[in-house]
């Protein structure tokens, strides 16, 4: 259906392919170049040498025979504990996820379904909260954390995390909430319902495409964090990413770059899932807050 | 709705936020009030075969004890936010009389730890913002401009910069730009010059970090800008060229501004999220040539072998102060639209 107005002239079609595939190439060649070198040994992937070796796999051959190696895989998960620090991200980020979403809906619905002024502070005081940086705020638990005995526990970073979370979550979901017709949840309340059995049996079943994408931002801010996590979790608990850290901070071993390099393919793994299957729900809901204004 | 039930239905959400975002910011001001105890010293005598020395340790008995009492540490009011760690006006008002040119005072004020974070953290925020609305407005036309099919493909893509753990993103880009990965490997032999390396100079590792940064970013951009795209109406359109409006001109006249306010939005986010740059700096171990606000918090906490929690509650305010001044003309606006609204 080209109309007249989107027509467009051979040479710009080609300048706009060029541009788009150079893009293309830029934010995918990265992931695609590390995924390849966490199958090799160290010496390929950071040759000294000559960059080729990562391409033929010179040294990997000479060290371990074949052309590609599990080493730092094996090493990362099985000799440094990876599986650990993966087990402890996943009940992080359920609980997380779970959590938000549950405070959030009630929250949500409540600011969507009040028109009084102080709904509107309310909502502008989350968007504060939501440009403070993380570290500023984990500044301040510290101290009252370690008087209380409470740090470095999985349930204390996984209550932080919610509280952190609950401004973005409140801000998407009054948004989506506005979107359902008020009349909805009024007509049955007049046919007797409470508000919590309107909310319970009339918004629910109408809610998930909302809580389904909400629920995808809370599993990034939970599994991309490191401000927190870093900060307060001991070293037994730690999640992925500041265990990834932590290999860098022995690089002197040799192969323990290879470690962490399996290990970032390995957390980068779920992420590349994710966007396959939800790609769609991710898009609308970056552009929900912007383009409907 | 009635009060009463709004108060129900918001309590867990506020009591979360008010328990860890507001308490913790009060926190964070008492404790910028604060400084860690001076070390008990006392003198320990040890006599070997050689006769005896005396050394000088840190009493820990005493330590855990001063620390039981009084947890926060000494009163020291302001002075933190003096001291030459932060605002470090001593230094500052002592380089103002030595030096007599802008250049040597600035160097010397750069010398300061703070405001050394504070150039990188605001050279970063205001470099990177207007590159990625820039790029990511160019990349939502170049994909609006493309058949259908090979839409889906270029946004599943694009996403993975923006989606992938920050840490892991920076760290992605580092092992590549690295002296012995393979782009800065290229870039050694093409210039056959084998000092030009990452570590060694400041000034790469800075546009390193804001590549990384733009790198990051501009799909977030392109996803908002091209979605607006969707619905610029056809009818405008084609109107402006049967009004004899070149390309150029539909999308000076028609297309920006349907998306100026998209633009806004976004500013807005990469503002705030540009100000917090952090993990980049860990990912490149950055810290020799660029430190950002948050960076020095996280150093003050984890870095050393004492928590500077004192320190770190400083550098948290002053950098909180900064989020508000970034924040101001923007929530002014929202008041703005909101009353309109009412009336």
């Amino acid at each position: 259906m080209a109309s007249k107005a989107s027509q467009r002239s051979y040479g710009l079609v080609v300048l706009t392919a060029t541009l788009v595939l150079i893009w293309v190439v830029i934010a995918s060649f990265p992931f695609l170049w590390t995924l390849w070198g966490s199958f090799k040994v160290q010496g390929d992937f950071f040759s000294k040498a000559d960059w080729t070796n990562a391409l033929t796999g010179t040294r990997t051959i000479a060290e371990t025979g074949g052309y590609f190696t599990l080493n730092g895989y094996e090493g990362a998960w099985i000799e440094k504990e990876f599986w650990r620090a993966a087990l402890n991200t996943m009940v992080v980020v359920v609980c997380v996820v779970v959590i938000s979403l549950t405070f959030g809906t009630l929250g949500g619905y409540a600011l969507a379904r009040s028109g009084y002024r102080y709904a509107f502070w309310l909502l502008m005081l989350a968007l504060v909260f939501r440009a403070m940086p993380h570290i500023t705020l984990v500044s301040g638990y510290l101290l009252p954390f370690f008087e209380w005995g409470v740090w470095g526990r999985l349930e204390t970073s996984i209550i932080v995390l919610v509280a952190i979370n609950q401004p973005f979550t409140l801000w998407m979901l009054h948004s989506f909430f506005l979107t359902i017709p008020k009349d909805l949840d009024e007509s049955a309340m007049v046919d007797g319902c409470t508000r919590f059995q309107a909310f319970r049996h009339v918004i629910i079943p109408v809610m998930w495409p909302g809580v389904i994408t909400t629920g995808l931002f809370s599993f990034l801010l939970a599994y991309n964090d490191f401000a927190v996590t870093a900060v307060l979790l001991s070293q037994e608990n730690a999640t992925m990413v500041p265990k990834i850290a932590s290999f860098l901070g022995s690089t002197f071993e040799e192969g323990n770059v290879m470690f962490a390099v399996s290990a970032v393919v390995s957390a980068t793994a779920p992420l590349f899932v994710l966007i396959l299957f939800f790609q769609r729900q991710i898009v609308s809901g970056l552009t929900a807050g912007a383009v409907k204004g | 709705m009635p009060h009463k039930t709004f108060m129900w239905f918001i309590l867990p959400s506020a009591l979360a936020m008010f328990l860890f975002i507001f308490v913790p910011i009060i926190s964070v001001i008492v404790q910028s009030m604060y400084i860690e105890h001076e070390q008990v010293l006392i003198e320990v005598e040890n006599c070997g075969p050689f006769g005896c020395t005396i050394e000088v340790n840190v009493d820990q008995e005493a330590m855990a004890q001063l620390r039981e009492e009084q947890p926060l540490g000494r009163f020291n009011g302001l002075g933190t936010y003096t001291n030459r760690a932060h605002l470090a006006f001593a230094e500052v008002g002592e380089s103002w009389a030595s030096t007599d040119t802008w250049g040597d005072f600035l160097s010397a004020v750069y010398n300061l730890p703070f405001y050394r974070a504070l150039s990188f953290t605001l050279t970063f925020t205001f470099v990177v913002t207007p590159l990625v609305l820039f790029f990511g407005l160019f990349i939502a036309l170049g994909v609006n401009s493309l058949p259908r099919i090979f839409r889906g493909p270029t946004i599943f893509v694009s996403l993975l910069p923006m989606i992938v753990t920050p840490l892991v993103g920076s760290l992605i880009l580092f092992w590549m730009v690295d002296s012995e990965g393979i782009l800065g490997a290229a870039l050694q032999n093409i210039f056959d010059d084998n000092s030009l390396s990452l570590k060694a100079s400041p000034w790469l590792t800075w546009i390193m970090l804001m590549v990384y940064g733009v790198w990051s970013s501009t799909p977030f951009a392109f996803i908002v800008f091209y979605a607006g795209l969707q619905t610029v109406p056809e009818d405008t359109l084609e109107a402006a060229s049967l009004d004899g409006a070149g390309r150029w001109q539909k999308v000076r006249y028609v297309v920006f501004p349907y998306v100026a306010p998209l633009a806004v939005f976004i500013t807005l986010i990469q503002l705030m999220d540009n100000f917090r740059v952090f993990e980049p700096i860990v990912g490149f171990s950055a810290q020799a040539s660029a430190t950002s606000l948050s960076w020095i918090i996280f150093n003050d906490l984890r870095g050393g072998d004492v928590q500077l929690f004192g320190s770190a509650a400083a550098t948290s305010v002053l950098t909180i102060c900064g989020v508000a001044i970034l924040l101001t003309p923007v929530l002014i606006r929202t008041w703005r639209d909101f009353n309109r609204k009412r009336v």
